[in-house]
């Protein structure tokens, strides 16, 4: 007897489907772009956002907090005052700290959304899923205008997350609800 | 062969099951509700984008390239998740899916699983499956979590529980959960944080779908809302997915074209909250045992029809179901499957693959043809051509009929204009069943028509027979 | 020169309908156009292809083309069956000649929009699927209607919404199309018009049974015979 896989394969190729039309890409491969444009889309998901050209000073809030950074966040970002949560870290002690501090890899102006790939000052995925807050740093330089622009600045291979606003539902009569399983609480550091 | 779940066994034909929703006043309500609130806010979602015909041109494109080189393709995306340390998993149907997905579990030792929503794991029936088997699955979902604990139905792809509204989910969760709460939706989501919290920091296999998986790097991606699907594939060992063997996109750039039209067909967002991408295992960060299920269930055999194939590009969104007219009247319980809608009615008896299933047949009767749906499709799917396209297919399993001997005898009348004129004064007769120039009531299968509506009486005189006297 | 019409009348209009192809004659010829109403035309096979009967709605296309063969434009006063020839003949293997839906006609081909029309009431107007979607008309039905003298519109609520007509959907999903049927009615008793138009007599004929049903006192009345009333010759309720 012909395994599955051997059988669905027949049976794709039994349907004879013929070649396709070439992709035509139409849409638009950029955008108007810019720090204003984000900032306004990440506020439009009810984040919080603020635009700084010292991020340390921007942290002055996060004094008396225990907040998780990853280790190779720039060191000038972790102030005094703060207790700062270092890897490795277990499941429980991120689910009890107060929030957590990273950069991302590339953020896109179109659609207000933060990407993370486990780089540099972003550590592993459950560190900006278990803490009820996240503050997130982002660069000028590291915002892309469109969804197209974002995609080829990105390694497909690696862990990737895109966030667009604190976590949200529309499951309740579709009215959008933020705050679920995800942190209740964005904010995101644009620096200039 | 055993019957495929993707229909719920002892459904009505589908006239039958909306006439009864259709007296459901508070099912009527929060549908009118629901699906007005959402139509409008895609609309806008939509308007903002000026080439949005250009994206679903795109989209269709991409996704007919994906079904003219599927075996190809899924070879590759098999080599491509294997090279990074994911194991790949066939399946020709529902049992064998569902098989697979239990023996994994059942290897890690798994009482209980957490789920992330999806449509693949509920068209094949696996939460019974694994019950079935001893393991217990825990829908995170919100949605799919009212469904569960109300040991109720889905009745909407994006929304499985938008048949409910607030104050009976409130009621749901008080009884199952054990907790007061109020029926504002923020309480609603924080009592479901609470309640899952536990579950997704302890359980060590998750089981999830895919909306995407990228042939050419082995990505898999995943869009949702809340953070259970994060947390269901990220903190477990062990993540199993399932998904159907057509939604593949052959390249990492195609995700241009579908993370812009996803999100605004179905939330109306410009972005939802949350897409994960994963390729196979990453030492360190993630799962570290990594499982690709892929199903046919029925797509084989509906990629073989020329015209039905389109159904294959559906990408899940629900846009179709909000502006559905249909829909919106008789909910999605009514089409007797996890999918509802124009989409199912297209879909879904394809996947069953057998007209003569009575149920299946009535589905692409659903429709009024008004055309909304393809109106609103972000990947083209022509769904009024479809309909007409599967409707042949149940008349031709019919064979004989009353309707089939009336239609041709109606198509006979009007081959010959002087038959048909025939007709035509044979018919004004029943002006003389006419008070006040209507009719209110006629025999069967007329009376369908006269039970809510009158039928104007015939004239004295048709046009023609006006013209030949005037102008002949 | 004279424009040459053929006027596609339908089965529906011919047979239920007769004041509203000959408001369409009247309208046409009002214009400068020559209309010929080949006496051959039957019916295009709408309802059996939309009902399964593909095989059977073949030879009515096919008809279609051999009765309407040579005439530059078809003009017919329904979308619906405007759409089936233009869209779903060619997949039956007929190459059908051009064939317009009345608005589109007037507008796209002739070039108006004030065709010199008078009618006094207050109306309403319902966009009928096909013509939205098949053919895509657009706002050109309305444009016609702002321009008739006396008119008064009033928009209709979710105006795209179908009525739940359907052809035999009607019939076969009965329940459904009737809770479609209250919710087009709710809408159209809302405006407070006293006068329904749209450019189809199938959609017309169904919202207009449920409204007559209701004694609602609103009355349908096509597109075409609000266009071909003028103040020498007023539109008139056939008996």
């Amino acid at each position: 007897m012909a395994s599955a896989k051997e059988e669905i394969l027949q049976r794709i190729r039994n349907a004879r489907v013929a070649e396709a039309r070439p992709v035509v890409r139409g849409y638009h491969q950029t955008g108007k772009g810019g720090v204003e444009l984000f900032a306004e889309r990440v506020a439009d998901y009810r984040a919080i956002v603020h635009v700084v050209s010292d991020v340390p000073a921007a942290l002055e809030h996060l004094k008396g907090k225990r907040i998780v950074a990853p280790q190779d966040v720039p060191p000038e970002w972790l102030i005094d005052g703060v207790t700062w949560l270092h890897e490795p870290l277990t499941i429980e002690e991120l689910d009890q700290a107060d929030g957590v501090l990273t950069g991302c890899a590339t953020a896109i102006a179109d659609t207000g959304t933060i990407v993370l790939d486990g780089g540099e000052a972003q550590g592993r995925r459950a560190l900006t899923l278990l803490p009820d807050y996240h503050l997130c740093v982002v660069r000028e330089d590291q915002i892309a205008a469109s969804v197209p622009e974002a995609l080829q600045r990105l390694e497909p291979t690696r862990p990737l997350t895109f966030i667009s606003g604190p976590s949200a539902t529309s499951d309740i009569e579709l009215n959008r609800v933020e705050g679920v399983h995800g942190p209740r609480t964005l904010e995101v550091l644009i620096v200039t | 062969m055993a019957r495929n779940p993707v229909t719920w066994l002892g459904s009505p034909t589908f006239p039958k099951a909306a006439k009864s929703a259709l007296q459901d006043t508070q099912l009527r309500q929060n549908l009118r509700k629901a699906t007005g609130t959402i139509r409008g806010r895609r609309a806008a979602a939509v308007a903002e984008m000026d080439d949005w015909e250009q994206l679903r041109l795109a989209g269709e494109q991409i996704k007919d390239d994906v079904l003219a080189r599927l075996d190809t393709l899924l070879l590759q995306l098999e080599e491509s998740v294997q090279a990074r340390g994911g194991t790949v998993h066939w399946a020709r149907d529902a049992e064998e899916a569902n098989r697979i997905v239990l023996d994994l579990c059942k290897a890690e030792n798994a009482k209980e699983v957490v789920k992330v929503k999806s449509m693949a794991t509920a068209e094949i029936g696996l939460n019974e499956a694994l019950e079935a088997g001893g393991v217990h699955a825990i829908e995170t979902d919100l949605a799919e979590l009212i469904v569960q604990l109300g040991d109720d139905r889905p009745s909407h792809i994006l929304v499985p529980a938008i048949h409910r509204n607030r104050s009976e989910i409130r009621e749901i969760f008080q009884r199952r959960m054990g907790v007061e709460v109020s029926d504002e939706p923020a309480d609603l989501a924080e009592a479901a944080r609470v309640y899952l919290r536990q579950k997704f920091l302890t359980t060590k296999v998750a089981i999830s779908g895919a909306n995407f998986a990228v042939a050419d790097t082995g990505s898999i991606v995943v869009l949702e809302s809340e953070g259970n699907g994060r947390m269901c594939l990220t903190l477990p060992d062990t993540l199993i997915t399932v998904m159907g063997i057509e939604k593949l996109v052959p390249s990492w750039q195609d995700l241009e074209v579908f993370l812009q039209l996803l999100p605004r067909s179905s939330t109306a967002e410009r972005m939802n909250p949350y897409t994960s991408v994963w390729t196979g295992v990453t030492e360190g960060d993630g799962p570290q045992n990594f499982h690709l299920v892929l199903i046919d269930n029925g797509r084989t055999k509906t990629l073989e029809d020329s015209v039905g194939r389109q159904a294959l590009r559906c990408i899940r969104c629900s846009a179709c179901l909000n502006v559905c007219p249909v829909y919106e009247r008789t909910g999605g319980q009514s089409y007797g499957s996890v999918y509802p809608g124009p989409i199912g009615a297209i879909l879904t008896p394809q996947l069953v693959g057998d007209m003569h299933d009575p149920q299946a047949a009535s589905l692409p009767y659903a429709s009024s043809l008004c055309g909304a749906c393809f109106e609103v499709c972000p990947v083209r799917i022509d769904i009024p051509s479809v309909l007409t396209h599967l409707r042949a297919e149940a008349v031709e399993a019919k064979g004989r009929t009353a309707e089939s001997v009336a239609m041709a005898a109606a198509a006979w009348m009007f081959a010959s204009a002087s038959r048909y004129e025939k007709a035509q004064k044979a018919g004004s007769l029943a002006r003389f069943l006419a008070k006040d120039g209507k009719i209110t009531s006629l025999p069967w299968p007329g009376s369908k028509w006269t039970s809510s509506r009158d039928v104007p009486a015939p004239p004295s005189e048709s046009f023609r027979a006006w013209w030949r006297k005037n102008r002949g | 020169m004279r424009v040459k019409v053929a006027l596609f009348a339908t089965c529906l209009t011919d047979t239920f309908f007769p004041s509203t192809a000959r408001a369409v004659v009247r309208l046409l010829e009002r214009l400068d156009c020559s209309v010929e109403f080949p006496l051959d035309q039957t019916c295009c096979g709408q309802m059996h292809f939309n009902t399964g009967y593909r095989e059977h709605s073949k030879p009515l296309a096919r008809k279609y083309t051999e009765v309407f063969d040579g005439y530059d434009f078809v003009v017919a006063p329904s979308g619906s069956c405007a759409g089936m020839v233009r869209e779903i003949h060619p997949t039956l293997g007929t190459s059908p000649p051009r064939t317009f839906e009345l608005a589109e006609f007037l507008v796209d081909v002739l070039g108006v929009t004030d065709v010199g029309a008078w009618f006094p009431h207050r109306v309403t107007y319902h966009p009928t699927c096909h013509s939205l979607r098949m053919l895509g008309v657009g706002d050109k039905p309305l444009a016609l209607l702002r321009a008739v003298k006396g008119l008064d519109l009033v928009e209709l609520p979710d105006s795209t919404q179908c009525c739940g007509f359907g052809g035999t959907f009607a019939v076969k999903n009965a329940e459904t199309s009737t809770a479609m049927l209250a919710d087009k009615m709710k809408c159209v008793l809302d405006t407070g018009a006293e006068v329904l138009s749209a450019g189809d007599n199938s959609c017309l004929m169904h919202i207009g049974g449920g409204l007559s049903r209701l004694r609602a006192g609103v009355r349908p009345v096509h597109l075409a015979e609000i266009l071909a009333s003028t103040e020498e010759d007023p539109w008139r309720a056939t008996p």
